[in-house]
């Protein structure tokens, strides 16, 4: 049984687990800590040691050893047949890669940041995504397209956007949100493995922070699978969607509400595409109450196709009206205090939270 | 024509014809998107060390493309057996191609990628350069050849093909510089077959042509079920869903 491990370093403090499912071994008295970074690092080196046909391909992940440090130490190990620095030219990687895939090889392309894939859009969408099904078949393309999505922290605009919702409304293509080091780790692998265009969406902000990781984690065979949510906190009263850096929120909404009797259950979903909309309505079947956070723009976000499938098939079991958190509706400022208004912070899940349960102070009143 | 023995099985479209078994890799929707993808698959053909080379072909309406200028230096930076075939009918669609290139010399486009300009009407050249381009390109690199050709009908089945230029024009290329007829005159000049036989070739292949259209038009629409299928090669059982989605959902195999 996993003892309570709370610390504060460097000013962080850690998610508080409660394994609905347990995944951690009682052999292993103290778990291992792993960054997301070095959980990013071990999947990508395994999956390449264990499939020569996988490489790398993008910019800097060679020789600088990763923008973000995350293929650090793969060029000196796979040599650079298999680790390729590209000239900054999106599109033509991106779509050399599907043609790769098409030929049969497994390429795992990486966008500096997801802010960059709108360059190769058309690849990801028209070449990837639907290549499949326009070839009854014939054309499958097993390629990886990851990297850091999302606001880092003042970077402006054009740096900061989220594409989830809209890589994750396009069929054909599987679209995942890691949050912690044993998603990351098991979503990668299990991405790599997958015959289909994956948009694997990590979190800037997410790869230094440190997981704890089971035994069963750093095995090289570990695998989570594609379209599972995951609780990461068992409640009654509410339940708060969440994904990416936005778990972490979620879980800190969850700490503060438990203290005012409200007991919240937090689902991470880790995958967009394929949504796991059985878990998230068994959920709010249970407490009847649906809070939605995401970072992104909140117009035809996720948390809307969350909110409509809720509706859809669990009208009967909402006590109150779901309630969506979401990044601004504004192209992310760059000044720091005009930027912490822009993105979801926990005092506004908590606030939100406690409006579905009619615990709230009165709306402020509309002008 | 959107039917179950189609290659695509109906579900692809006109243009969207696709043989992998026979190296076939087919064709693409988005102007000029195809010049990477081929970019691709000669990058792979590399890491394989598979000794073979792949054809991108695009038209001079494609030449314009950015991704073309990005797919020319990665493919010689990285040295990729790639060969980018510019066929230039002289026309992107309705636009001659003074209308939209600054030059009209695709095959110069490479500036560091070597590029022939080849007489498009003409088998033999077309074969011979294609041969040479596939030595060079397994040894240097990427080359470019540019094939001076024509098309006689419209862009497609909307376009008479006749706003935009001369019947003069078009009955001229015919008459002067037809592949077929070249071929044709060279046949029967060297006494290779007779008359009598090239028109018993020809009405041997008309039959083929016309058993196959009949085949095709035989073949039924695709089954209603086949509007799910293919999604995804690994649907991993997950629910996708018709216009009305308490109506149709399917769960993806």
């Amino acid at each position: 049984m996993l003892g309570v491990v709370r610390q504060k370093m460097l000013g962080q403090s850690f998610p508080k687990i409660r394994p609905a499912v347990s995944v951690l071994r009682s052999y292993s008295s103290a778990a291992k800590q792993m960054t997301v970074r070095e959980a990013l690092n071990s999947a990508l080196d395994e999956e390449m040691s264990a499939d020569p046909k996988v490489f790398l391909m993008g910019e800097e992940v060679g020789e600088y050893q990763g923008a973000y440090k995350i293929s650090k130490g793969l060029l000196e190990k796979y040599g650079p047949e298999r680790v390729r620095d590209t000239p900054i030219t999106e599109a033509v990687f991106a779509g050399i890669g599907v043609g790769t895939a098409y030929y049969g090889l497994k390429p795992v392309v990486e966008f500096m940041t997801f802010n960059f894939s709108m360059q190769a859009i058309d690849h990801i969408i028209n070449s990837a995504a639907k290549s499949n099904y326009m070839s009854a078949g014939q054309m499958s393309v097993p390629i990886v397209f990851r990297g850091p999505n999302g606001a880092a922290a003042g970077v402006g605009a054009q740096h900061s956007q989220c594409y989830a919702a809209w890589y994750a409304s396009c069929p054909g293509l599987k679209v995942l949100t890691p949050y912690s080091s044993e998603d990351a780790r098991g979503m990668l692998k299990a991405a790599i493995r997958d015959p289909d265009p994956v948009v694997f969406l990590e979190n800037e902000l997410l790869y230094g922070e440190p997981f704890p990781v089971s035994d069963e984690v750093l095995d090289s065979s570990f695998c989570l699978p594609i379209g599972k949510a995951k609780i990461e906190r068992v409640g009654r009263d509410v339940t708060i969607t969440a994904f990416s850096k936005m778990v972490g929120h979620a879980l800190k909404a969850a700490e503060i509400l438990e203290k005012d009797g409200i007991d919240a259950e937090v689902i991470n979903l880790r995958s967009i595409r394929p949504l796991d909309r059985s878990a998230i309505n068994a959920s709010v079947r249970k407490t009847n109450r649906l809070i939605t956070v995401e970072e992104g723009f909140p117009q035809h976000g996720v948390g809307a196709e969350i909110c409509a499938s809720v509706v859809e098939e669990s009208f009967a079991y909402l006590d109150a009206p779901v309630e969506r958190i979401a990044g601004a509706d504004i192209p992310m400022p760059y000044a720091a205090n005009l930027e912490r208004m822009a993105v979801p912070q926990v005092e506004d899940i908590v606030r939100a939270a406690k409006r579905a349960c009619y615990r709230s102070v009165p709306l402020a009143a509309a002008a | 024509m959107g039917r179950q023995a189609g290659c695509s099985k109906g579900k692809g479209g006109s243009m969207h014809f696709y043989k992998k078994d026979s190296n076939f890799y087919g064709g693409h929707g988005i102007v000029g998107a195809q010049v990477p993808l081929g970019c691709g698959l000669a990058f792979a053909q590399k890491y394989s060390k598979d000794e073979t080379v792949t054809f991108a072909l695009y038209g001079d309406g494609a030449a314009n493309q950015g991704q073309l200028f990005e797919a020319l230096n990665i493919s010689a930076l990285w040295d990729l057996p790639a060969i980018l075939v510019c066929e230039n009918n002289h026309y992107g669609m309705g636009t001659a191609e003074w209308r939209a290139a600054k030059s009209p010399a695709y095959y110069k486009r490479g500036d560091y990628v070597p590029g022939l300009k080849v007489d498009g009407m003409d088998a033999f050249a077309v074969k011979q350069a294609c041969k040479f381009a596939k030595e060079h390109a397994m040894k240097n690199g990427p080359i470019i050849l540019e094939m001076d050709t024509y098309r006689y009908h419209g862009h497609s089945m909307s376009d008479p093909g006749s706003t935009y230029r001369t019947r003069d024009e078009i009955s001229g290329v015919r008459q002067e510089r037809d592949p077929i007829e070249r071929v044709r005159k060279l046949i029967l000049s060297h006494d290779l077959a007779t008359e009598k036989e090239l028109k018993d070739i020809e009405k041997e292949v008309r039959k083929e042509v016309d058993d196959a259209i009949a085949q095709a038009k035989e073949s039924p629409m695709p089954e209603p079920s086949e509007l799910f299928t293919n999604v995804y090669a690994k649907g991993l059982g997950v629910e996708s869903f018709g216009a009305d989605r308490k109506e149709v959902r399917a769960t993806l195999p």
